[in-house]
C-alpha cells in the first residue's frame, strides 16, 4: 500500500470524528505548547542572566606583559613591559573574536578635592574601549571621555559611586576638579555602580582617565615596577617636565590645524602599558580568541618559534563556569517538564487509539475481508496516531510561541525565539506517536477477521 | 475444474480441553457461473462453511480448491490476498465505513490491491459499479443518508470492485424488509447471469434461497442434501 494512500486512509479517518480527534490530541498540543512557551521563556531568562553574567567580566580577557627571568631570579608576572596601546589596537583590529580592547595603564595614588582626600583602590588610565569590555558604557551621570581626550592627553577622569561618597559626599561631581599628584582633573562623567566582584573588592572604588594623561601627566611611567632594580632598567630615565614642575601645563604636541591634520595622520607614541583588556564576543569564543591573540602578540613581538611569550592571557574560568552551569540547570529542568508533558499526552493518544480500535473493531474485520493484512492495518492506525501527534504539535508549537509572545507583551519577560525547540517538538511528537500508537494498532493487526466482522 | 471443490473438509474448535467438531467431512463442489443457496439452522456449521469458503478462516483437514488453488494451507497473509483477488462479500449489516461517501466506500479495496492503479482510475471503477447499481446519482451520499436497499447496494458494489470469481453473500437480505429483499435478490441473479458471476447465498430463509438454481442445505456439520432450485 502506498504512503499517500495510507496517509489519505488516515486523515479521512480522523476527519470522521473531528471533535475526538481534535480532543485527543489536546494533550499533544499543550504539552507541546508548554515545552515551546518554557524554552523560549526559559531562553530569554538565560539570555537575560548571560547578559548579566557577562557585565561581570565573563567574557573578558586580560593580558598581562610577560615577567623577567635573570640569573635565576624571576621578577613575576608584569616585570618587563612588553606591551603597547598599538597591540591593544591590533587586537581590537584583527582578531575577530574580540569585540573591544583597551589599553591599560594603572597607578594608585591620592586624590584630593576641596579639603576631603582618598585613595581610590584602583586608577586605570585607558581608552574608550574599556567601557565597552567592562560593559560600562552606559554612565550614571555625565559621560566618557573620548579618544580625542586620549590623543590630546585631556585632564578628564570618570569617578565611581563610592569616589562620589567618600569625596563628593553625595553631591553630583560633574565638572567639578579633582587633583591627582598635583595635576588637576575634570570629572566629565560618574560610572553606574557596579558592586563588588567576585574577590569582595569594590569595583565602584574607581578613577578613569584617559592613558595618556595617567601616564604623561600622573606616574611619569609604569606603577607596575614591583622590582626597584627592574623599575630603573624599564623607566623612563629622563623625568618628564610635570614630574619637575607639578604645575607646568605640559602640551605634548602642538595643537595641529585641520589641514595639519589631514596631512599628518596622529603621531605614533610608543609607550609601554601595564595591561590590555579584551571582550570575547561569547562564551564558547572565548579560546578562540586566546589562540587569536597569542599569535597575533607573537607576531608583532617577533617572537620565533622556541621563544616564550613575553606575555600572558588570562581567562575568567571560575565566572564562566557559573554562567554555563546555569544554562545547563535550566535546560534539564525544561527537559523534565517537557518530557512529562509529553509523556502524559503520549498516554492520552494511547488510550483514545485503543478506544477507537474497539470502536472500529468491525471496520478492521471489513477491511481484513476485503484483504488488508496484518501489516496494513498496523500501518493504518499508527498513521492515525502519528498523524495526530504532528498534527497536535504543529497547533502546540503555534500556541506555544503565541504563549512567549503574550509574556513578551505583557508581562515584559525577555523571551528568544528557539529553533532547536521547535524541530525537537516535531520530532519529539512524531515519536510519541509511533510509541504509543503503537501497541493499539499491533492489537488491531492481530484482530481475527471473523470475530472482528461479528463484534456488536 | 469447478471453481469450488471441497473434499472432506473438517474444522474442529477447541475450547479448553473439550474438542467441538463444527465441520465433520464436508464435500461439495460449486460449477463457474452457479448461483447457490447455502441454507441451514443456526448451529449447522454454515456460519463456518462459510467463513472456509471465504478463505477467512481455514479447515483443520480436508481438500478446498478454489479456482485452481489448494487453499487449506494458506496462511492469514496469503488468504488475505486470495480473498482481495477472488471473493466479494456482502454482509447482513452492510458494513460500510461510516461518514464515508458511497464513492470511497466502494473504491476503499482497491487500497490493498490494486496499487498500480492511480487515484483516477479507482474513482473511474468504483462511478461505473455505483451506476451499474443502480445508484449514480448518490455517490457522495454516505452510508448515514441512504436506505437499507441503497446501502446494501453500496456493499454490492464494493465487493465487485476487485473483479473476484465468487460473491459470497451472508444473509444479504437479513436487515431489509421483503420489497427491497426482492430488488437485492434480483440484483444478484442479475450478475449471475449476465457476467456469469459465481455466487453463494447464505441463508436460512427458505424464501431466499428459492432465487437460487441450487441449494445446498447444511445439518449438524453434514451436506443434507443437494438439489436445484425452483
Amino acid at each position: 500500500m502506498k504512503f499517500h494512500r495510507i496517509l489519505g486512509t488516515a486523515l479521512r479517518a480522523l476527519r470522521r470524528n473531528v471533535l475526538r480527534a481534535a480532543l485527543t490530541t489536546l494533550g499533544i498540543v499543550i504539552g507541546v505548547a508548554a515545552v515551546i512557551a518554557m524554552m523560549e521563556i526559559g531562553n530569554g531568562s538565560t539570555q537575560a542572566i548571560q547578559r548579566t553574567i557577562a557585565t561581570m567580566g565573563a567574557y573578558n580577557l586580560l593580558i598581562f606583559p610577560g615577567n623577567i627571568f635573570a640569573a635565576g631570579v624571576s621578577y613575576g608576572g608584569g616585570s618587563t613591559l612588553t606591551l603597547t596601546p598599538l597591540d591593544s589596537a591590533a587586537i581590537a583590529l584583527e582578531c575577530p573574536s574580540v569585540v573591544a580592547a583597551a589599553p591599560v595603564v594603572r597607578t594608585r595614588t591620592q586624590i584630593i578635592y576641596g579639603n576631603r582626600n582618598w585613595v581610590p583602590n584602583s586608577m586605570f588610565g585607558t581608552t574608550p574601549a574599556f567601557l565597552e569590555v567592562r560593559d560600562w558604557t552606559e554612565m550614571a551621570e555625565g559621560e566618557a571621555f573620548t579618544e580625542r581626550d586620549v590623543r590630546n592627553c585631556s585632564k578628564v577622569c570618570l569617578v565611581g559611586q563610592t569616589i562620589v561618597r567618600e569625596l563628593f559626599a553625595g553631591e553630583s561631581p560633574i565638572g567639578k576638579e579633582i587633583r591627582m599628584q598635583n595635576v588637576n582633573f575634570k570629572v566629565i562623567g560618574v560610572l553606574r555602580a557596579k558592586g563588588a566582584n567576585m574577590m569582595g573588592s569594590d569595583q565602584d572604588d574607581i578613577v578613569m582617565a584617559p592613558w595618556t594623561t595617567i601616564k604623561y601627566r600622573v606616574t611619569g611611567n609604569s606603577v607596575s615596577t614591583p622590582n626597584l632594580s627592574v623599575a630603573t632598567a624599564t623607566a623612563s630615565t629622563t623625568p618628564l617636565p610635570s614630574q619637575v614642575y607639578p604645575n607646568f601645563s605640559l602640551s605634548l604636541y602642538s595643537v595641529p590645524s585641520a589641514v595639519q591634520q589631514a596631512d599628518t595622520p596622529a603621531a605614533v607614541r610608543f609607550a609601554n602599558i601595564d595591561q590590555i583588556v579584551a571582550s570575547a564576543r561569547s562564551a564558547e569564543q572565548v579560546p578562540m580568541a586566546i589562540d587569536e591573540i597569542t599569535s597575533l602578540l607573537r607576531e608583532r613581538h617577533h617572537l620565533r618559534g622556541e621563544i616564550p611569550d613575553d606575555f600572558t592571557i588570562r581567562d575568567l574560568t571560575e565566572i564562566m563556569k557559573t554562567m554555563s552551569s546555569t544554562t545547563v540547570l535550566m535546560t534539564n529542568l525544561l527537559l523534565i517538564v517537557a518530557l512529562i508533558s509529553l509523556v502524559v499526552g503520549g498516554v492520552g493518544i494511547m488510550n483514545i487509539m485503543l478506544v477507537s480500535v474497539t470502536e472500529r473493531t468491525r471496520e478492521i474485520g471489513l477491511r481484513m475481508a476485503v484483504g488488508a493484512q496484518g501489516p496494513d492495518i498496523l500501518r493504518q492506525f499508527l498513521t492515525e496516531a502519528v498523524v495526530l501527534c504532528l498534527l497536535g504539535g504543529i497547533f502546540g508549537i503555534g500556541l506555544g510561541r503565541a504563549t512567549s509572545w503574550m509574556v513578551r507583551v505583557f508581562k515584559h519577560w525577555p523571551t528568544a525565539t528557539s529553533l532547536g525547540a521547535i524541530v525537537a517538538a516535531v520530532v519529539v511528537s512524531a515519536t510519541v506517536g509511533i510509541v504509543f500508537g503503537f501497541y493499539p494498532a499491533w492489537k488491531a493487526s492481530r484482530l481475527d477477521p471473523i470475530e472482528a466482522l461479528r463484534y456488536e | 475444474m469447478d471453481l469450488i471443490e471441497l473434499r472432506d473438509v473438517r474444522k474442529t474448535y477447541h475450547l479448553g480441553e473439550v474438542d467441538v467438531p463444527v465441520l465433520k467431512g464436508v464435500s461439495l463442489s460449486v460449477a463457474k457461473g452457479e448461483l447457490v443457496a447455502l441454507m441451514g439452522a443456526s448451529g449447522s456449521g454454515k456460519s463456518t462453511l462459510m467463513n472456509i469458503l471465504g478463505c477467512l478462516d481455514h479447515p483443520s483437514g480436508g481438500e478446498y480448491w478454489l479456482d485452481g488453488n489448494e487453499v487449506s494451507g494458506a496462511d492469514a497473509n496469503d488468504r488475505a490476498k486470495l480473498r482481495n483477488r477472488l471473493i466479494g462479500f456482502v454482509f447482513q449489516n452492510f458494513n460500510l465505513l461510516a461518514r464515508t461517501s458511497a464513492l470511497e466506500n466502494v473504491a476503499m479495496p482497491l487500497n490493498y490491491a490494486a496499487e498500480h492503479l492511480s487515484e483516477r482510475e479507482m474513482r473511474q471503477r468504483a462511478t461505473e459499479l455505483l451506476r451499474r447499481v443502480g445508484l449514480s446519482e448518490r455517490m457522495d451520499h454516505q452510508p448515514s443518508q441512504l436506505s437499507g436497499g441503497q446501502q446494501q447496494r453500496v456493499a454490492i458494489a464494493r465487493s465487485l470492485i476487485n473483479r473476484p470469481r465468487l460473491l459470497l453473500a451472508d444473509e444479504p437480505t437479513g436487515n431489509l424488509d421483503s420489497r427491497t429483499s426482492e430488488e437485492i435478490l434480483a440484483m444478484f441473479a442479475e450478475l449471475n447471469q449476465a457476467e456469469g458471476l459465481t455466487v453463494i447465498l447464505v441463508t436460512h430463509d427458505a424464501g431466499v434461497a428459492q432465487h437460487a438454481r441450487r441449494v445446498i442445505r447444511i445439518h449438524d456439520g453434514l451436506i443434507e442434501k443437494s438439489a436445484g432450485g425452483n
